[in-house]
C-alpha cells in the first residue's frame, strides 16, 4: 500500500506537469525535494502558490504542485508579486522560485527589499551560475575566475545571495546542493515551518552550458567544494520523535509551529543563530573556495511582514463588502471636514 | 448679468467705473518655503465661505525652499473655475519675481507689495500699495524666527480691508486652517488684524474690485483631486495599496493610508487594509497584481516617470488578464520633464503602454467628483474586465484645490466581475478554462487561489484557453483576438461621453479632463463676444462610446483639445474613430506646464476658423504673459 500523510494524500498528487528542462539539470532534482518536502509536512497544496520569475528555473514551478495555483511572472519581479499575494491572502504558502541572473541581476532591486520586510515564504534560487535560457552567459553568482564553455574567463567577484540576505534581515537563510537530497529535503520541509523569509541558495549545475572543466558550478566542482556545516534532522511539530543528542554537541533549533531543527556539526561548532558569525564564515570560506552549506542563519522569533503590518486574521482577498466600505458616516466625516 | 464680460471689456482702470464684483483673479507671488500657503488657503476660504465660487491653483517649484512660488485664486460670479490669464491683483513677495510680474500686469491692476521691493515706478497704469510686511509683523511676533511665516497673515488682512472680505470669515478660515495649534493660530490671528488696520489707516480706497456675499457656494467643499480620488479608493473597498513617492501623486496614497487608519481596522485594531511603500513603481505594480491575482482588490498611483517603469508590468496584467487600478496624476513629461507642473502628457502612451499589441482602459476624470467616482469605479471596471485600468488625472486636478459638491455615498455593492464559482464551475463542466470565451464578450471566468476551485498557472508567456503553456500561432491568434473582442466591448461600459449639441452649430469641441472648465468658458466666450455656436462632447473614457463617432459626423469640425504638444488624444481618436472621419478633426494644444484657459482655447479655434482677433495671434491679452505661457 502507498505511503500516505498526515492528510492521507500520496506523494503523487504533490507532483506537477513533466518537465521541459533538460536531463539532468539539477534544477528537476529541486522540484523533486519540493514535492518531497510537501508531502511530507502534509501540505494542503490548494493552498500553496508558486511564484517565479523568468528563466530556466522559473519554469520549474510548473513542475511541481499542480493542485497549487502558479504564477510564472516577468523577469527579476516575483518578489513583489509574491509579496502582494501574501498581503491579498497572509494564510497562503508561498513557493518562489528564481534564478541567479533572476534573483541576482535584473532582479536584485526586489530582492533586497524582499529580503528586509522578511516576507513569509519561502524563496529558493536555482543557482547555477549562468543563464542558461539564453544559452550560458555568465551570471552574478558566478565565481571569479570561473569559465564559460567557449573559455571566456569571469573576471568579476560574485554576488553572495546568502550574505546579502542575512545582511538584509531574512530570518531563514540556506545553501545547499541539488546533488546533496537529504540536506536539501531536511532544509525544505524546516523552511515550511518557519514564518518569515527563507532564502535557499541551491547550486543546481546546468548541465548544458555550465558542468565543463574551468566552471565553478559543474557537479564535480561543487561536489567537490561542498561542505556542509552540520548534519540536519528535521522534526515536524506533528511527529512525536526523540532525537538522540549527545549533549553539547547537537543543536536544537524552535521552529515557529513548534517543529525542531537539530544540528550535528561536522567540523567546527557552528551556531546559526549567531549573525554575526555567519557573516564570518561567508566571508571565510568564500576566501578559500569552499561552498558551506547547510542552515546558515536563523532567527525564529523575528516578525515577518504580514505580522507586522497587523493584518487581520482573514484574508483581505475574501473580505466582505461590509467589512471594506466604510459606512455612510465615514464618508460625511471626511467631507464635513473639507466644508 | 454678466461681470466676467464687464471685467474684460471694460478693464477697471478708472477709479471711478463702478467696481468689479466677485469677477477677479488674485495672484500671491512668494518664494517656496515661506509659509505662505496658509495664507492663500485662508484668503481662498474666505471667499468661498462667502457664497462667491473659487478656485486656487498653486504654481510651485520643484524644490523645498528658496524658489518662486505662484499661487493664483480666482473668484468668478459666474462660476468660471478654471486659469485666467490676466492678474487683477498681485501681492508680490518675492524679490526675484516681483518686476516681472508687476510688467505683465494688464492696465488697472492692483499691486500689493513688500515696501522694499520699491515697485510703484515700473508703472503708472497700475495702482500701488507698499507695505512694510517687516515693520508691521515685529511687534506681533516677538520670535524673530517666526515672522517670516507670520508675516504672510498681513496680506490677507489688507485684502480683506480692501476687497471688503468679511474678516469674521477670515478668522474662521484661519482657525479651520491651523486647527489645534494654538500658539500659531494667536500669531497669525494677530497678524491678520496688523494687515487690516494697516489697510485702514490712510492707505487710498480701492476701488475696482469687490467681494459681495452669495449664496453659490452652500454645502460644497473644498477639496484636492487627490483627496478625492483616496476617499474614492477608500469607498470601493480597496484593501491593498503598494506605491512609490512622486510628485504629484504622492499625497493621494498618503491621504488614502490616512484614511484607511482611521476607518478601516476591526475593533482589535487590526487593519482590513495593507498599504506598502514599494521600492519602485515597477514594484508597486507588481504587489498590485499579485494581490489582485490573490483576490485583493489593488491599487497605486503616480505619475508619468512611475507609468514608464511600469510598463513591463502592465502587458503583464493585460496579457494574463489580472484587475489592477492604476491612477496616473499627470505632470509634465517628458523625462523628469516639470514635476510640478501640469500636463495631459500620458495619454497616447498609457493607452497603449508595453510592447506587444496591448490597449488599456483610460477613465478621463473632469472634476474633482469625478476623480471620486471615476477611482472608485475603476475597481469594478478592472474587475469586470480583468486587466489594468488608469485613472488619468493630472497635477492641476489631483493637487489643486476645487470646489464640489458632495460626494454621494455609493449605494450599490461592488462587481467583482467573473470569479468563478461552484455553481457557474458545474454549469460550464469541461468548457470553463482560464482564458475560455464561454459567453462571448471575451471575458473569461477566473479563480482565485484557496478558493477549493480548479488552480490555474498564470504566466506572461504564450497561453491557450485553458491556460496552459502554448506558442500554438492558432492559440496565440485566438487569444490575442479575443482580448481585442473585450476590450472593443469595453466601450459600452465605461462612462459615456457628456455631450452638448446646439442647433446649428457646425463646429464641434471635444475635451477631457481639466480641459473641461476652461472650454465650458470658452464656448461663452464663442457666442457672447462672437457669435459662434458650438457643441460640446466631454469625453470620459478610452475607448470611446459610440457617441464620439456620431458627435464628429454631426459637425464640419472637431476641435480636440489636448493639454499636451502632440495631440494626443486626437491621436487616439484617429486610431480608434470608424471610417474616415480623422479629416475633420482638428487639434487645440495647450503645453506651458500651466493649466490650459478659456482664452486661449477661444482664441486658436477663432484662427482656425479664420475669424476673431486674427490680425493679432499674439495680442495685448496673451502677450505680457508670454513668458509663462510659449
Amino acid at each position: 500500500m502507498e505511503t500516505t500523510n498526515r492528510l492521507g494524500l500520496v506523494m503523487a498528487s504533490y507532483r506537477g506537469g513533466k518537465s521541459t528542462l533538460c536531463a539532468g539539470c539539477g534544477h528537476n532534482a529541486i522540484s523533486e525535494r519540493v514535492i518531497e518536502a510537501c508531502f511530507e509536512m502534509g501540505i494542503d497544496a490548494t493552498h500553496v502558490i508558486k511564484l517565479s520569475g523568468i528563466g530556466c528555473s522559473s519554469k520549474s514551478p510548473a513542475y511541481f504542485l499542480s493542485g497549487s495555483h502558479g504564477f510564472n511572472s516577468v523577469h527579476g519581479r516575483m518578489p513583489s508579486v509574491a509579496t502582494g499575494a501574501l498581503l491579498a491572502n497572509h494564510r497562503l504558502q508561498a513557493i518562489g522560485i528564481s534564478g541567479d541572473g533572476d534573483t541576482g541581476a535584473i532582479g536584485i532591486g526586489q530582492f533586497v527589499h524582499l529580503m528586509r520586510r522578511n516576507l513569509p515564504m519561502i524563496y529558493i534560487v536555482e543557482d547555477n551560475g549562468c543563464y542558461g535560457l539564453t544559452k550560458g552567459q555568465f551570471s552574478p553568482t558566478a565565481d571569479l575566475g570561473s569559465t564559460l564553455k567557449s573559455g571566456v574567463v569571469n573576471d568579476l567577484a560574485p554576488i553572495d545571495l546568502c550574505a546579502m540576505a542575512i545582511e538584509l534581515g531574512a530570518s531563514f537563510v540556506a545553501r545547499s546542493f541539488s546533488g546533496d537530497k537529504r540536506q536539501l529535503l531536511q532544509l525544505l520541509k524546516a523552511g515550511l515551518a518557519h514564518r518569515g523569509t527563507v532564502l535557499i541558495d541551491v547550486f543546481s549545475p546546468c548541465v548544458t552550458f555550465n558542468d565543463h572543466r574551468g566552471s565553478t558550478r559543474s557537479y564535480e566542482y561543487v561536489r567537490d567544494h561542498e561542505e556542509p556545516l552540520h548534519e540536519l534532522n528535521f522534526v515536524p511539530f506533528f511527529e512525536d520523535i526523540t532525537v538522540e543528542q549527545e549533549p553539547g554537541a547537537v543543536r536544537e533549533v524552535d521552529l515557529h509551529d513548534g517543529s525542531k531543527v537539530f544540528l550535528k556539526s561536522v567540523a567546527a561548532d557552528y551556531d546559526p543563530t549567531d549573525k554575526l558569525a555567519a557573516m564570518r564564515l561567508l566571508t571565510d570560506t568564500a576566501r578559500r573556495g569552499e561552498y558551506p552549506t547547510g542552515l546558515l542563519y536563523v532567527e525564529p522569533d523575528k516578525v515577518d511582514f504580514c505580522t507586522q503590518l497587523n493584518l487581520v486574521d482573514e484574508p483581505l482577498a475574501t473580505l466582505p463588502l461590509e467589512r471594506v466600505r466604510p459606512p455612510k458616516s465615514a464618508l460625511d466625516e471626511i467631507m464635513e471636514s473639507l466644508r | 448679468m454678466d461681470n466676467g464680460a464687464a471685467a474684460r471689456d471694460q478693464p477697471p482702470s478708472e477709479p471711478s467705473a463702478s467696481p468689479v464684483v466677485n469677477e477677479f483673479t488674485i495672484q500671491i507671488a512668494t518664494v517656496n518655503g515661506s509659509g505662505s500657503q496658509t495664507a492663500n488657503l485662508v484668503l481662498l476660504r474666505s471667499i468661498f465661505q462667502m457664497g462667491v465660487p473659487v478656485s486656487g491653483k498653486n504654481m510651485f517649484p520643484s524644490n523645498i525652499a528658496g524658489l518662486p512660488t505662484w499661487y493664483t485664486i480666482r473668484a468668478s460670479a459666474r462660476g468660471y473655475i478654471s486659469r485666467k490669464k490676466e492678474i487683477d491683483i498681485l501681492v508680490a513677495m518675492d524679490p526675484e519675481t516681483a518686476r516681472e510680474d508687476v510688467l505683465t500686469l494688464p492696465p488697472g491692476a492692483l499691486v500689493i507689495y513688500d515696501e522694499p521691493l520699491r515697485l510703484s515706478e515700473l508703472r503708472s497704469d497700475v495702482t500701488f500699495v507698499p507695505v512694510p510686511f517687516d515693520r508691521l509683523v515685529a511687534p506681533v511676533c516677538p520670535e524673530a524666527r517666526l515672522r517670516r511665516l507670520v508675516r504672510n497673515l498681513i496680506y490677507d488682512g489688507i485684502l480683506a480691508r480692501l476687497l471688503d472680505i468679511d474678516m469674521g470669515e477670515m478668522e474662521t478660515a484661519l482657525v479651520r486652517q491651523l486647527g489645534r495649534k494654538a500658539k500659531a493660530t494667536e500669531l497669525n490671528l494677530a497678524a491678520l488684524k496688523v494687515g487690516w488696520e494697516f489697510a485702514g489707516q490712510g492707505l487710498p480706497p480701492q476701488r475696482a474690485f469687490r467681494v459681495e456675499r452669495m449664496d453659490r457656494t452652500a454645502d460644497m467643499m473644498l477639496v484636492e483631486g487627490n483627496a478625492a480620488a483616496a476617499m474614492g479608493a477608500l469607498m470601493a473597498g480597496c484593501t491593498v495599496l503598494a506605491w512609490y513617492p512622486i510628485t504629484p501623486s504622492s499625497s493621494l496614497c498618503e491621504t488614502l493610508i490616512r484614511y484607511l487608519r482611521k476607518y478601516r481596522r476591526a475593533p482589535d485594531g487590526a487593519c482590513t487594509f495593507a498599504a506598502v511603500q514599494a521600492e519602485d513603481e515597477i514594484a508597486a505594480l507588481g504587489m498590485v497584481l499579485g494581490a489582485a491575482w490573490a483576490g485583493a482588490r489593488a491599487m497605486t498611483a503616480t505619475s508619468g516617470p512611475g507609468i514608464s517603469l511600469m510598463s513591463e508590468f502592465v502587458g503583464l496584467g493585460y496579457y494574463a488578464e489580472i484587475p489592477a487600478v492604476i491612477v496616473d496624476v499627470q505632470r509634465v513629461g517628458p523625462s523628469t520633464g516639470l514635476p510640478t507642473r501640469t500636463a495631459q502628457g500620458d495619454i497616447l502612451s498609457t493607452a497603449l503602454l508595453s510592447h506587444g499589441d496591448t490597449k488599456h482602459p483610460l477613465l478621463l476624470p473632469g472634476s474633482v467628483g469625478e476623480c471620486y467616482s471615476m477611482t472608485m469605479d475603476a475597481f469594478d471596471l478592472a474587475e469586470r474586465l480583468q486587466t489594468p485600468v488608469f485613472v488619468m488625472m493630472d497635477l492641476d486636478l489631483g493637487m489643486n484645490t476645487w470646489m464640489s459638491d458632495p460626494f454621494p455615498y455609493p449605494e450599490t455593492p461592488i462587481d467583482r466581475g467573473k470569479v468563478l464559482d461552484e455553481a457557474r464551475l458545474r454549469q460550464l463542466g469541461a468548457g470553463w478554462g482560464r482564458y475560455a470565451d464561454v459567453e462571448g464578450d471575451g471575458i473569461a471566468y477566473r479563480t482565485i487561489p484557496a478558493d477549493g476551485l480548479p488552480p490555474t498557472f498564470t504566466r506572461g508567456s504564450g497561453h491557450n484557453a485553458r491556460g496552459q503553456y502554448s506558442e500554438r500561432a492558432d492559440d496565440y491568434a485566438e487569444n490575442v483576438d479575443r482580448l481585442a473582442r473585450k476590450f472593443d466591448g469595453a466601450r459600452h461600459f465605461m462612462p459615456a461621453p457628456d455631450v452638448d449639441v446646439r442647433p446649428g452649430a457646425t463646429i464641434g469641441i471635444v475635451a477631457y479632463g481639466t480641459s473641461h472648465f476652461p472650454v465650458c468658458e470658452s464656448r461663452d466666450q464663442l457666442r457672447e463676444e462672437y457669435g459662434v455656436e458650438t457643441s460640446y462632447l466631454r469625453l470620459k473614457a478610452f475607448p470611446f462610446h459610440d457617441a464620439l463617432t456620431a458627435f464628429v459626423d454631426a459637425h464640419d469640425h472637431v476641435y480636440v483639445v489636448d493639454q499636451n504638444r502632440d495631440a494626443q488624444m486626437a491621436a487616439l481618436m484617429r486610431l480608434d474613430l470608424p471610417g474616415d472621419r480623422v479629416a475633420k478633426l482638428r487639434s487645440i494644444r495647450h503645453y506651458s506646464g500651466l493649466p490650459i484657459d478659456a482664452r486661449s482655447i477661444t482664441d486658436a479655434l477663432l484662427r482656425r476658423e479664420g475669424q476673431g482677433p486674427l490680425a493679432e495671434p499674439d495680442g495685448p491679452a496673451s502677450a505680457p504673459s508670454a513668458r509663462r505661457e510659449q
